[in-house]
């Protein structure tokens, strides 16, 4: 039978969006952190980017401008935890029990873990992958994603929702650039179509090139955060 | 693997549109997922006959019908489906595009026995 569903009369129609769930959840979840006015970033990446890398160095800048938490999602172990923890955050582990994403659920669960009135800056490690974070949306108020000079300039086009979703993308590793073949005009032609006018950071965790770029983006973003929520 | 969270959620709209019809009965669910969501039909296929064993969706049959990616340049209007290498208008070259389809990731209806 061909797809019709208008012609049966014991057809329902239903037309209805699959990740509603998730979605009502991660609503919930924004409402909570703007309740408590707490800005957050979902950081996404394939395993290897540098998630923890960045989170690292961006809570050893910002420890003594704002108090920051990291959740970290893992699919077992809390190395990552451990790290943004000695580097001065608050941090939570969240172990998906080979889950390959967080969802808003799992989010809300570790939220109440926290205490958000004494938290300004909150940054969630999604787990290493750039297929199944696209889907659930968690309620952050920015999601960011880590490309990786090793990674190739073709992962625009192979994984082009992940590169759809978000509000910033940095590109790291790029102290690699003269030893790997890595088209930068090709991925920039992808991710411009994919996502018009990105935000971008080019930089290197290792040898802090960019780095300056990235956190001063950060700090805006909190910082014009904060004026949104105090106006209200 | 996030096809399991997925098929739960399918499930849970199928089953909450049938009670409010009355069903006795879900023959046949009918899904609509753009190509660019990375949603594979087998597995969900597969998490399906375990999730919905022992409700009213059971014996349900899954159809997915999938919207091909559609870009529309923006320089000379020409709409075509991109190539997984490149997303280049395959007519003037220009990588001025929108996404007209392909994100698609709803259900649409059920079929259902009363």
């Amino acid at each position: 039978m061909t797809h019709n569903p208008e012609q049966d009369p014991k057809r329902i129609r239903v037309i209805e969006n699959i990740m509603n769930a998730n979605d009502r959840l991660s609503e919930a979840n924004r409402a909570d952190l703007d309740r408590a006015k707490v800005f957050s970033i979902n950081l996404m990446a394939s395993p290897g980017a540098g998630k923890t890398s960045i989170i690292e160095q961006t809570v050893h800048a910002m420890v003594n401008k704002f108090r920051l938490a990291v959740i970290d999602g893992d699919i077992a172990t809390s190395l990552d935890a451990d790290r943004a923890m000695a580097a001065g955050a608050t941090a939570i582990q969240i172990n998906t029990g080979g889950q390959c994403h967080l969802d808003a659920a799992m989010l809300q669960s570790a939220l109440r873990q926290l205490e958000l009135d004494t938290i300004d800056l909150l940054i969630v490690e999604n787990v290493g992958n750039l297929v199944c974070p696209a889907s659930f949306k968690l309620g952050t108020h920015k999601a960011v994603l880590i490309a990786s000079i090793p990674e190739g300039d073709d992962k625009p086009y192979k994984y082009p929702s992940m590169y759809q979703g978000v509000d910033a993308l940095v590109i790291n590793k790029i102290d690699l650039l003269p030893y790997i073949h890595f088209d930068m005009a090709n991925f920039q032609r992808g991710v411009e179509i994919l996502n018009p006018g990105l935000t971008t950071f080019p930089l290197s965790c290792r040898t802090g090139e960019g780095v300056s770029a990235w956190l001063t983006w950060i700090t805006q973003q909190v910082e014009a955060f904060y004026q949104s929520v105090s106006r209200h | 693997m996030h096809e399991l969270p997925i098929t739960e959620n399918i499930l849970e709209i199928t089953l909450r549109h049938a009670k409010q019809a009355g069903a006795r009965q879900v023959t046949k669910i009918y899904l609509v997922i753009g190509s660019l969501s990375s949603i594979i039909d087998d597995s969900i296929q597969f998490y399906w006959d375990i999730v919905a064993k022992g409700t009213v969706a059971e014996c349900a049959q899954l159809d997915f019908r999938r919207v091909p990616s559609e870009f529309l340049c923006l320089d000379c209007d020409n709409r075509f489906h991109p190539g997984s290498e490149d997303f280049l208008c395959p007519k003037c070259g220009s990588q001025r595009i929108k996404i007209t389809a392909g994100q698609e990731f709803y259900l649409e209806a059920i079929d259902i026995d009363t």
